[in-house]
């Protein structure tokens, strides 16, 4: 366990009065994609939320990389290497798509770098490249998805978390994300997947986690969860 | 002919001081949907110490030459504090309450501010010194003078810097993220605190130029000068559609233009039964036409849902 960047034990969330998170115990280890499933309003969002400091914990530990993030503000965790594609992408829709990846790259300082980086995104999603001078909010959904991932990218993760990024896109275009999420877990990036489809998740994922009015109620090797029983029955409609 | 172009001159003139403190207005509104209307007293605090120092130096034998730049930077400045200030003490404690209690705030703010320079300027009328030879050139008949050919450029001047520095650096586009996205903006690795900051004080030493432009312009100022200032150049503000940076430029020059002309004509449109005196009157005319008839204003978006 000594060599896992993100480490949460007994987090606790309370948001607006209700406890959201009970106390959730969850782990990634570098360079491993984790998936947290669950249904709607399991907490799975508000997880996340917390850990990009969005939300403040009530209870439990955050550590990433052997330090606590108790006292540390969203704004620096980014430069620490802790990314969130947020739900619902939240793309600068009046910005164009370079300044979208620009932006991405805010907390880094070295230009030359930061233009190596556009042009590896320009290549890894070839249709931004095309476009990169047209405003984020004239693209359609699964082009904003994309910008939403480049610009995470472009600040050079250690830990990249994506909250649902299947939603409302079509299969053809899920498809070609989760293929780019394969290919950017290859390069040996720490992963934290949240999803409401299940399958997906788990078919790419190596562990996984599922949780169910805030709490995590299974956890184990993907291929176990998608095999047990209670995951078929649950999240699989098998 | 000729009241025709001078209007037009002085409508241009006095219209980019609106766009100027305009400015102010929607980079707030941009970014925190809240309408500082303390905003106006910023203005009359730039003038006010901008005359202060100016006196002061003159009275220790600075050269005009060298006062007049040393006391509006001094102006702006003072003004850079005092936006940073407001935004920390009156606004941010109110982040996130309802819209109304920052908006009773801004009020209360502006009350403050105009007894506070009441107390230290007086109530009386201050003389700004005339540094600059007027020698009015005469373009067709129309006279402009030398004050307000360097408020027509310098104006233009810092108009055109702030389009730089918000469309093509880094911290503009840090601006345009927080005002579209704050949570995102986070996310990115944006303090967004200190954007709100920066904010307040680019606003606040626009202002402050204003209100150094008014003062030399007219040769006074008066601790009451900022309200209805800030009442035109919020209207301004509005009419190109607030929340809008190329907006509250438009609307400004537009409006001071509508008020020249206003004013110039009519006495003639209704036999006299008005006179110039009702200047002020035209301003109001349009803040309620607009918010009549086009409350997004003339570049402002329709309030639609995100894509």
């Amino acid at each position: 366990m000594t060599d896992s960047l993100l480490e949460i034990s007994g987090l606790k969330v309370a948001y607006g009065g209700i406890h959201a998170i009970k106390g959730i115990d969850l782990h990634v280890a570098s360079g491993e994609l984790v998936a947290l499933i669950g249904s709607n309003g399991a907490g799975k969002t508000t997880t996340l939320k917390t850990l990009a400091g969005l939300l403040h914990p009530a209870g439990g530990q955050i550590r990433y990389d052997g330090k606590s993030l108790d006292s540390v503000a969203a704004h620096r965790r980014a430069a620490m290497g802790i990314a969130l594609v947020p739900e619902g992408r939240g793309v600068f829709a009046r910005m164009t798509i370079e300044e979208n990846l620009l932006m991405g790259a805010y907390s880094r300082s070295n230009n030359s770098e930061i233009a190596t980086d556009l042009e590896r995104m320009y290549g890894l999603f070839p249709r931004l490249g095309e476009r990169k001078d047209q405003l984020a909010g004239t693209l359609s959904g699964g082009e904003q998805q994309m910008v939403a991932m480049a610009r995470a990218l472009m600040s050079r993760p250690r830990l990249l978390m994506l909250d649902e990024p299947s939603m409302g896109l079509a299969p053809l275009m899920v498809q070609k994300i989760f293929d780019t999420i394969r290919d950017i877990a290859a390069l040996g990036m720490s992963i934290l997947l949240v999803e409401q489809n299940a399958r997906l998740a788990l078919e790419v994922a190596q562990r996984g986690y599922v949780m169910e009015s805030g709490a995590i109620m299974l956890s184990g090797a993907a291929g176990e969860l998608l095999g047990s029983d209670a995951v078929q029955r649950a999240y699989l409609g098998g | 002919m000729e009241i025709f172009l001078q209007q037009i001159i002085n409508g241009l003139v006095q219209g980019s001081v609106y766009a100027l403190v305009a400015l102010g207005y929607t980079m707030v509104y941009g970014i925190l949907g809240l309408i500082n209307f303390a905003h106006g007293e910023v203005v009359m605090i730039g003038a006010m110490l901008a005359l202060s120092s100016l006196t002061a130096l003159l009275g220790w034998g600075v050269t005009p030459l060298l006062a007049l730049p040393l006391s509006i930077s001094l102006a702006m400045l003072g003004c850079m504090v005092l936006g940073y200030s407001i935004e920390r003490i009156a606004y941010r404690p109110l982040r996130h309450a309802p819209r109304l209690a920052p908006l009773i705030t801004a009020i209360g703010v502006s009350i403050v501010l105009q007894n506070l320079a009441m107390m230290i300027w007086g109530r009386s009328y201050h003389s700004f010194p005339q540094l600059i030879a007027n020698n009015p050139h005469n373009i067709g008949g129309a006279i402009i003078n030398n004050i307000q050919i360097i408020i027509f450029v310098l104006a233009l001047a810092f108009m055109a810097g702030l389009m730089v520095v918000v469309n093509r650096t880094r911290l503009g586009r840090a601006m345009r993220a927080v005002a579209e996205n704050q949570h995102a903006a986070q996310l990115m690795g944006v303090d967004i605190n200190r954007v709100i900051s920066i904010t307040f004080m680019i606003g606040s030493a626009l202002a402050a130029i204003a209100g150094v432009m008014v003062s030399a312009n007219y040769g006074l100022a008066h601790y009451y000068m900022g309200f209805i200032l800030g009442l035109k150049a919020f209207t301004a503000a509005v009419l190109g559609g607030i929340g809008n940076l190329r907006g509250a430029m438009l609307g400004g020059l537009l409006l001071g233009l509508i008020e020249s002309l206003g004013a110039g004509y009519i006495g003639d449109l209704t036999g006299g039964f008005f006179g110039s005196n009702y200047q002020d009157v035209f301003a109001f005319f349009v803040l309620i036409a607009v918010l009549v008839l086009r409350p997004s204003g003339l570049l402002g978006e329709r309030l639609a849902e995100r894509a």
